[in-house]
């Protein structure tokens, strides 16, 4: 199984007969049994056994030796293919793309980003007859837009939030509890969802100031489900298990969408159509997400964003350069959280219903995926990401129980081959190119007046 | 009295299960300074695996329940000590020199393979198990409240101090211990006098996940039942545990895990059992803010 085991390295060279590159020996072979014995170790009892509950209640386990062969061979043969390609060319992926081709696709990326966003406009346009398509068009924008708002906290800062969804839960309850309670429009409650929740990044932010990477991980992971619990369990305001439902649908600026005399047809001049509504709301979040992604982007080139950078990069070199690194933290989750929020806002309004199931460790876990994928900093990357990912969950349907798992695998595959995302790579924005001398005289200052 | 009696049976009877799956945090922690997140997912593989070895069992005719209960046992610490060592491999071994959060990131998605693995595999609907250690005694009575010890937690206590006992020696007495402890100190300089760094960390993961196992075997016999989702709890109060008890440290692990499982049990005694996960995880975040090296935990201290 490990690389190091080539049977060469193992015995030493003989002195004079150099060692012939390439060599194909048992080694293959060894490591393929070796791989296949690993599988059929793990999945002997997993997968070569099913446990289901019998009529009377008890457990009754049925074989399927037959699968099991299956998957060991095929581990046995892959991992044979795999052995072999790399001894014989050793090469990675990106070796096998040739450099003028490369250029060319960087010089393509800012086109692509253009024709995506044109794309995104025309979708309803497009597809106006297609509801379905048109749902989930809202569904990939409104993931996009939690990507951007977590790409701050992530992609920027570098802080790993897993309890994102603490937000959008925040965003979405204060919508819907300040609709129902208060009767306020959606244009009044949305900037107040933001606020709330931004409120809420702060509430985290300030405790979680000292910790270290992935403590500060934990925290958060934590903080998302202590919300979570809090909605599922304060029943008086929340209402529990059973949500919130019939929260205020969204209006053209005053105007409904409903065939009354007054409504957005009406008003227009238009057939009513249940249609205008969803293509409002398309509207709606594309804009909520473009802003995100306008403001993300100047935010890079300001103070504030660099310093972001900086903390991501190299925390310790950040405080020294004189940066305030608590700032600078509570800044990133306060904005991410606010974006997080509208987006929270926009969700109950789409909805119509909430409850504490839509706001599980499940879904954090699925929004940090798109950042991840998609290249953690780069703003293109979360749009590809997200339209790939959840574009992708609608194709394979049929596969719905296999489709956590093979993202949770992609996850891992990313990190490992591609580790600044797969779709795009977002360095520092600003660099220092040139390499400064230091005067002699000044390193030694710096010393005499170092403690020892 | 009695009540509160009963309720730190109870307690420590869960710690003890906590205590071991956080062992393996601790021990992870202490070498390769990662989160192994996806190992709260390997103590529920270990109680699937436990579950099924034991229906196979009796399929097959084996129906002396401490003998059954035995080989449960081997073969699950078997087989879930190859999952922790293919997890490592896999998903950690590639990241050690790459980006500060890659490990944990991995570890995630690591985590939400192995939970949706077993729910390919096995189903999403709870597995019951009629309870197979039954008796106990009744230490006292007093106020209508009788005060009873199962045997069931005779068992998971016991064999979680041997098991620390064992472990204790292993780390403190044995080649592997002085290696681990080595890695644990400086992972160049022990590499530079010539300990196999992998090794030692791949023997890490092995020794966490099984003993991760035992836990999974004792929280099947001890509630009876099991689903593909126990793992994100228990792995998130075991590291609780190990941060309580400063992570990094063997006996901090298991002080932690008892005193988890005793707030949790007590804090549903007398307070709310709907919030009891909430006190979990406030306690996670206070103990990280206010005694980040937990209790047992120092600064540069012999950790594994």
């Amino acid at each position: 199984m490990s690389r190091e085991s080539e049977p060469a390295k193992k015995r030493p060279p003989h002195p004079t007969l150099p060692r012939l590159r390439g060599r194909v020996g048992w080694g293959p072979l060894k490591e393929a049994a070796i791989a296949a014995l690993v599988a059929l170790g793990l999945f002997v009892l997993m997968i070569g056994v099913r446990t289901d509950q019998g009529p009377t209640g008890a457990l009754v386990i049925t074989t399927r030796f037959e699968l099991l062969a299956k998957i060991v061979a095929a581990v046995f043969v892959g991992r044979l293919l795999w052995a072999l390609t790399r001894r014989q060319a050793n090469v990675s992926i990106g070796d096998l793309v040739p450099a003028s081709v490369k250029a060319a696709a960087s010089g393509v990326a800012v086109y692509a980003a253009a024709a995506f966003l044109v794309f995104a406009l025309i979708v309803p346009i497009v597809f106006y007859t297609n509801r379905y398509l048109l749902d989930l068009a809202i569904l990939i924008v409104t993931y996009t837009m939690l990507g951007f708002g977590l790409n701050i906290v992530v992609g920027l800062a570098g802080l790993l939030d897993l309890g994102y969804v603490a937000f959008y839960a925040v965003g979405a309850y204060s919508y819907a509890l300040i609709a129902q309670y208060f009767g306020l429009s959606f244009w009044i409650c949305l900037p107040l969802a933001g606020i709330f929740a931004a409120f809420a990044g702060l509430l985290l932010g300030f405790p979680v100031l000292r910790l270290r990477g992935d403590y500060l991980a934990i925290v958060t992971l934590g903080f998302g489900e202590i919300i979570r619990l809090i909605l599922l369990n304060w029943q008086n305001l929340t209402g529990g298990p059973n949500g919130i439902s019939g929260i205020a649908r969204p209006s053209f600026f005053g105007l409904p969408f409903n065939s009354t005399d007054n409504g957005f047809a009406a008003t227009f001049g238009l057939q009513y159509s249940p249609t205008h509504r969803v293509v409002f709301l398309y509207y709606l979040i594309l804009a909520l997400a473009l802003v995100t992604n306008w403001v993300t982007l100047r935010l890079r080139r300001l103070p504030i964003g660099r310093a972001w950078e900086a903390l991501r990069e190299d925390e310790v070199a950040c405080r020294a350069l004189g940066i305030n690194t608590t700032n600078t933290k509570l800044t990133a989750f306060a904005m991410g959280a606010m974006f997080g929020g509208f987006a929270g806002a926009f969700f109950a309004t789409r909805q119509g219903f909430i409850s504490p199931e839509s706001f599980t460790f499940g879904e954090s876990a699925l929004v940090l995926a798109i950042v991840v994928l998609g290249g953690m900093g780069s703003q293109l990357g979360v749009a590809v990401a997200a339209t790939v990912m959840l574009g992708g969950f609608e194709l394979f349907r049929e596969f719905e129980q296999y489709r956590m798992l093979v993202f949770g695998a992609a996850m891992v595959a990313i990190v490992i081959y591609r580790p600044r995302g797969l779709v795009a790579t977002r360095t520092p924005s600003v660099f220092l190119h040139e390499g400064k001398d230091i005067p002699a005289a000044i390193v030694r200052d710096a010393r005499a007046e170092t403690p020892t | 009295m009695e009540y509160f009696v009963q309720q730190l049976i109870n307690g420590i009877t869960l710690g003890s299960i906590y205590g071991l799956i956080a062992i393996g945090y601790t021990m992870v922690y202490g070498i390769i300074g990662m989160i192994n997140f996806a190992h709260g997912d390997i103590f529920m593989v270990g109680a699937f695996l436990a579950l099924i070895a034991f229906l196979v069992l009796v399929a097959i005719g084996v129906s002396a329940v401490p003998l059954a209960l035995f080989i449960v046992l081997l073969v699950s610490m078997a087989l879930t000590a190859l999952y922790g060592w293919t997890v490592e491999r896999i998903a950690y071994r590639p990241l050690r020199h790459s980006f500060r959060l890659a490990p944990l990131i991995s570890a995630i998605g690591m985590s939400i393979v192995l939970q949706n693995y077993v729910q390919v595999a096995q189903g999403a609907r709870v597995k019951p198990l009629p309870p197979l250690i039954q008796g106990g005694y009744t230490l006292f009575e007093g106020n209508g409240f009788a005060v009873r010890l199962s045997n069931i937690q005779i068992i998971v206590v016991v064999t979680t101090l041997v098991l620390m006992a064992g472990f204790s020696f292993l780390v403190a007495r044995t080649r592997l211990g002085r290696n681990m402890r080595a890695c644990e100190q400086d992972l160049k300089m022990a590499a530079l006098v010539g300990i196999d760094v992998d090794r030692t960390i791949s023997l890490t993961f092995v020794l966490g996940a099984a003993l991760a196992a035992v836990a999974g075997l004792m929280f099947l016999l001890y509630y009876g039942v099991v689903d593909f989702f126990i793992g994100f709890l228990a792995g998130v109060k075991a590291f609780t545990a190990a941060v309580l008890g400063g992570i990094g440290s063997l006996p901090g692990a298991m002080l932690g895990g008892i005193l988890i499982g005793l707030i949790e049990t007590m804090w549903s005694a007398y307070f709310s059992i709907e919030y009891k996960d909430v006190a979990a995880f406030s306690i996670l975040i206070i103990v990280l803010i206010f005694l980040p090296t937990g209790i047992l935990g120092r600064p540069e201290v012999e950790k594994v």
